[in-house]
């Protein structure tokens, strides 16, 4: 019983991770109908971004002597990486996306892988073939409940990634942006008829989904505080699993798939030997897709007006 | 000076003429009907009209503005409202925010007053949101406010749709045959409603209808499309009795 509870708390990391990763790539398809496949390569940008400025910021700190608390950087560390991946993602959309706009889907999926290649080499390049490890910015502590270990990483992880995604909620609901989004991710056609553009809308959307996708780059390296060029390869496929798993353009899907992505991986490594975690566990998702090719809240009706 | 001209207007589908030197001069405070068969062109002078697609020749102006060339977002921002013939509305959204989505563009916060709710952010979305209902209630749809507009009867829809083009401002509405599919009973009720909008908004109004007695009604001017082509233009009356038009709408007398 301990250490299925135990399994709970590790299969809610896992799925903040996975949840707003994919929360990216559902939005971005929700509003142009394609996928971003650069999407988890912006997520290793972001967590490259965050290491830079929690460095900075400890730098900084160190520098005019002034000890400024952990949390506090944190808190920097990811406003600050939110903010600046955003721009990351608006520049992959104004130089990768919009002139692909009226092209084959196919271009713009082959753009985004290449635009995924480029970000990894061109961190390669920039920063040489070595590991960074991400500043420990707050001290790890274990709570103990009855026969549970949580550590306040893990808590701060899930609380910081559900509290995004209710923000997330709020913006889409109730402020303009997200009632346009809203509106775009049913049809094209009637929206700039109303005086709005596209070209505000979807660079918007990329933003968002970037600055997403960087919080879950510091939250991953606060777990895990190795960064390499390809850390956002495996985790940006899956988190692409989530988003179709979710429903194609499903917000509250993705967000949902993601953390049952979780659960299913942690829960296959508990019973089955963990070699054999991702075959078992894609493969009940293959099976998920089977009978529900459209996902869990996936709508047929979009594709055919906007292909 | 004309609200809104039209010169030479041509456009080609490939090889295909749609529209062939389409002229329409639409004076403020008139209401011109578009009528002809199917596939006449009716819809392609709205879609280019509003920018969906720009034409191969001609001129579009608006108070004496070019509108050629530019993006459909910026023509509707220049005051130019439409609806649709099979009603693009957005399905998993609520009657009141179609109308307020159209009042994207009069909503002046930023993203910083929405993420921290300043007061600013709440004022306006309150203004927007009494200038939405109150469209609303011009179009008799208010009591349906917070259902998903999928839920409302087939008459009702179109009726959102209207709301939904007068809220951005326009100066000229498209609407694109707004009877169709309704009963005798709604028809009546969207005639008495158009010449309302009509009066109380100052709105000049260009029309596509299949169904002459709605036209007749309601319009100072009528054209006949066919082929992309005009082939009469004139009162209603003179309209009736022109006989090309007949011959357009049932056929040339075949006597044998």
């Amino acid at each position: 019983m301990d250490l299925f509870l135990q399994n709970i708390v590790n299969a809610l990391q896992w799925g903040s991770f996975y949840a707003l990763i994919a929360l990216g790539y559902s939005m971005v398809y929700s509003i142009l109908m394609l996928f971003n496949f650069a999407h988890g390569d912006i997520f290793m940008v972001g967590a490259y971004i965050g290491f830079g400025i929690a460095t900075a910021l400890l730098g900084f700190a160190a520098m005019i002597g002034l000890p400024l608390p952990g949390w506090l950087i944190l808190i920097l560390t990811i406003l600050f990486s939110m903010f600046f991946t955003s721009f990351v993602g608006m520049l992959i959309e104004r130089i990768g996306y919009r002139p692909l706009r009226e092209a084959p889907r196919a271009s713009a999926a082959i753009t985004g892988l290449m635009i995924g290649i480029i970000l990894e080499t061109g961190n390669l390049a920039l920063l040489g073939a070595r590991r960074l490890s991400f500043p420990a910015l707050i001290e790890s502590a274990t709570y103990q409940f009855g026969g549970i270990f949580v550590t306040n990483k893990k808590i701060l992880i899930v609380l910081v990634s559900l509290s995004l995604m209710y923000v997330l909620h709020l913006f889409i609901q109730k402020s303009k942006w997200g009632m346009a989004m809203r509106a775009m991710s049913f049809d094209f056609q009637a929206v700039p008829l109303m005086g709005v553009s596209i070209n505000k809308i979807a660079p918007l959307t990329f933003a968002i989904g970037s600055a997403l996708a960087a919080a879950a780059g510091i939250l991953y390296g606060l777990a895990y505080p190795v960064l390499d060029p390809y850390m956002g390869v495996l985790l940006g496929w899956k988190a692409f699993v989530a988003a179709i798993l979710g429903g194609r353009g499903s917000i509250l899907g993705a967000a949902l798939a993601g953390f049952l992505l979780g659960f299913i991986e942690i829960f296959v490594a508990w019973i089955f030997p963990s070699t054999l975690r991702d075959i078992i566990a894609y493969s009940i998702i293959l099976l998920i897709l089977t009978f529900r090719p459209h996902g869990f809240f996936g709508q047929a009706h979009s594709t055919q007006l906007r292909l | 000076m004309a609200l809104l001209r039209i010169d030479k207007m041509t456009h080609y589908f490939g090889g295909l003429r749609a529209v062939s030197d389409y002229n329409l001069v639409l004076e403020p405070g008139h209401i011109v009907g578009l009528i002809g068969p199917n596939g006449a062109g009716k819809t392609t002078i709205f879609n280019l009209i509003t920018g969906i697609h720009t034409p191969t020749e001609g001129n579009v102006e608006l108070e004496g503005h070019n509108l050629i060339g530019h993006h459909p977002h910026e023509i509707a921002g220049k005051g130019l409202g439409r609806t649709f013939q099979n009603l693009l509305l957005w399905r998993h959204m609520d009657v009141l925010e179609h109308v307020k989505m159209a009042c994207y563009s009069q909503l002046e916060y930023g993203l910083l007053g929405a993420f921290f709710g300043t007061g600013r952010c709440h004022r306006e979305e309150k203004r927007i949101t009494a200038k939405a209902m109150h469209l609303l209630e011009t179009f008799n749809v208010a009591e349906y406010s917070d259902q998903l507009v999928s839920s409302l009867p087939y008459g009702a829809q179109r009726r959102v749709e209207m709301a939904r083009a007068m809220a951005i401002n326009p100066k000229v509405l498209l609407l694109d045959e707004p009877t169709a599919g309704m009963t005798p009973d709604e028809l009546n009720r969207m005639i008495s409603i158009i010449r309302q909008v009509h009066k109380d908004f100052e709105v000049a109004i260009l029309l596509i209808e299949h169904r002459l007695k709605f036209v007749m009604e309601l319009c100072e001017k009528i054209q006949t499309l066919v082929f992309g082509e005009v082939i009469a233009e004139g009162t209603p009356e003179e309209i009736q009795s022109n006989p090309e038009v007949i011959e357009a709408y049932l056929g040339k007398e075949d006597v044998t």
